[in-house]
């Protein structure tokens, strides 16, 4: 866990090779999961299975890529539960979310020393957004599996225990809806809002002014200057 | 009864309108089974795999004469077993040919998110079209009769079709051919109400059978097929006939609020993060002022 992440120059390490890969598995996985999705949750977007080969291919398909989705998110939780704890620090920074929203990030009080350009509390290496949407896409997939296995077999569940069909099909839509509001904000916040946040998990690295930027006790904890400081 | 019947008047997974919707006067036809008369014979089971050719499967021998416990892909028709104790502590036997119920308001073609797949005919029929079906199975959590079965080879679903090719052609589906002991009728909705209803009637005027009645659950805006039942208060003495089936609720759920709810939902955090960009726009750390600082 305590791998080198200081590189060359101004660089740091922001995402390794093991966590890009992961986060690009269940990514993609659920990109095809989403659009394949789309396709019966509406008679208007059912053009989207047609595209994407057809019908029987989108079902047959679906659940299957749905494993991958699983296997991945359950790669993410063993390999960042200790950084997605939702501490105090994230309590303090729900107070000043609003400038965080708002980008209120211009340095309003020249005077002050360069810690304090930012408007919103520190953080470590992942903000409270982040560790929501990872706990929105961590629950939400379990649910997405439990009742997706329901709809994936549907035609051997007993007709005694057909309420399991009733049940699934309002939990797999619902959990639908909930981590489909997460994808389309962690893609806006990580390609349109934070640059550098879609290079960083593509090739891995950031500037330490970027990291200093946005996750600051993350850069004083890797280089050492949290100790240094105490 | 010819082929104008077969103008389809719903269809599944469909964006848009249905072009047979209320286009004619009443066409309805009906399937009428008079449970009182059935003497188990099977010739209508034997009629539907002789005429719509499938392929035989495995029976189940289970100390009665149920051949298999439900219906399958490949076995539509089939009558139902049930022996009943009366009051006196004497037997009868309640049989009854169960098959797909052809609801007015069909739970299977609600749930069916594919275009096409499941039909219902200005006639009244509903049929499913396997060439359009995705095998997702959401007609079998849609039925409240427990009807549609997977073909686990092809992925498709398969039911009872009502005869469509025969009834386009006028004549009557294949197990009303067959019944030898007249308990099968088959016309329009209005005649078969009535034929039921005096049979009812007769029950319980000359028969002793007090609760007789018809059963056309009004739960599914009625069905394709209706039945005349000893004892229409305990449908459920037959084999499982509910009482009052209707769409399950969850699927109701799901097929109209939910829907429009998610689509706000959907649509309201794509407008929303765009409207957020046009007035915060984007986060863009100034790379040289904190330069001597690393």
């Amino acid at each position: 866990m305590q791998e080198n992440r200081v590189l060359r120059g101004n660089r740091v390490l922001r995402y390794n090779f093991h966590e890009r890969v992961i986060h690009w598995c269940a990514g993609l996985s659920y990109v095809y999961l989403m659009l394949t999705g789309l396709a019966f949750w509406s008679p208007w977007l059912f053009w989207i299975a047609v595209v994407l080969g057809g019908g029987l291919a989108s079902r047959m398909l679906h659940p299957l890529v749905g494993l991958i989705f699983t296997a991945s998110v359950i790669d993410m939780y063993f390999m960042w539960k200790r950084d997605m704890r939702i501490t105090d620090l994230d309590r303090q920074w729900t107070k000043t979310i609003g400038a965080y929203v708002r980008n209120e990030e211009e340095e309003q009080i020249p005077e002050l020393a360069v810690r304090a350009w930012q408007k919103w509390a520190p953080v470590d290496r992942f903000n409270l957004g982040q560790k929501y949407l990872f706990w929105v896409m961590f629950w939400g997939g379990i649910a997405l599996l439990l009742s997706g296995l329901v709809l994936w077999f549907t035609e051997y569940i007993p007709w005694s225990f057909r309420f399991l069909r009733y049940i699934s099909v309002l939990v797999h839509p619902i959990a639908f809806l909930v981590t489909l509001g997460g994808f389309i904000i962690h893609v806006y916040m990580g390609t349109a809002v934070v640059r550098g946040g879609f290079t960083s998990v593509i090739r891995g690295e950031v500037s330490k002014t970027w990291a200093r930027h946005h996750h600051r006790l993350w850069l004083e904890r890797i280089t050492g200057q949290d100790a240094a400081r105490k | 009864m010819s082929q104008a019947t077969l103008r389809i008047q719903k269809i599944s997974g469909h964006a848009g309108s249905v072009p047979g919707e209320d286009t004619q006067r009443e066409s309805q036809v009906c399937k009428l089974v008079d449970t009182t008369t059935c003497i188990g014979c099977k010739a209508c089971e034997v009629a539907c795999m002789e005429w719509n050719d499938l392929p035989f499967g495995e029976t189940v021998f289970d100390n009665s004469y149920q051949t298999m416990p439900e219906t399958r892909w490949n076995y539509w028709n089939l009558i139902l077993f049930n022996e009943h104790v009366r009051e006196d502590g004497s037997l009868m036997w309640l049989m009854r040919k169960n098959q797909c119920m052809h609801c007015a308001e069909p739970g299977c073609l609600e749930a069916c998110p594919a275009d096409g797949a499941i039909v219902q005919y200005s006639n009244g029929i509903v049929d499913f079209q396997q060439d359009h079906c995705i095998g997702c199975g959401y007609c079998i959590t849609g039925c409240p009769f427990d009807i549609p079965k997977l073909n686990p080879k092809t992925k498709r679903v398969h039911k009872c079709t009502l005869c469509t090719d025969r009834v386009s052609e006028g004549l009557e589906p294949a197990c009303i051919k067959s019944c030898p002991t007249g308990c099968l009728h088959f016309g329009t909705k209005e005649d078969m109400k009535y034929l039921a209803e005096h049979r009812a009637k007769q029950l319980k005027d000359h028969s002793g059978y007090v609760n007789a009645g018809v059963y056309d659950p009004p739960g599914v805006g009625g069905t394709g097929v209706i039945y005349v039942l000893h004892d229409a208060t305990k449908p459920e003495l037959y084999g499982g006939l509910p009482k009052n089936p209707s769409i399950p609720l969850s699927v109701k759920l799901w097929k109209q609020p939910m829907k429009w709810i998610g689509n706000i939902l959907i649509i309201g955090g794509i407008v929303g993060t765009f409207v957020h960009y046009l007035r915060y726009g984007p986060k863009i750390v100034p790379e040289d002022s904190a330069k001597g600082d690393s």
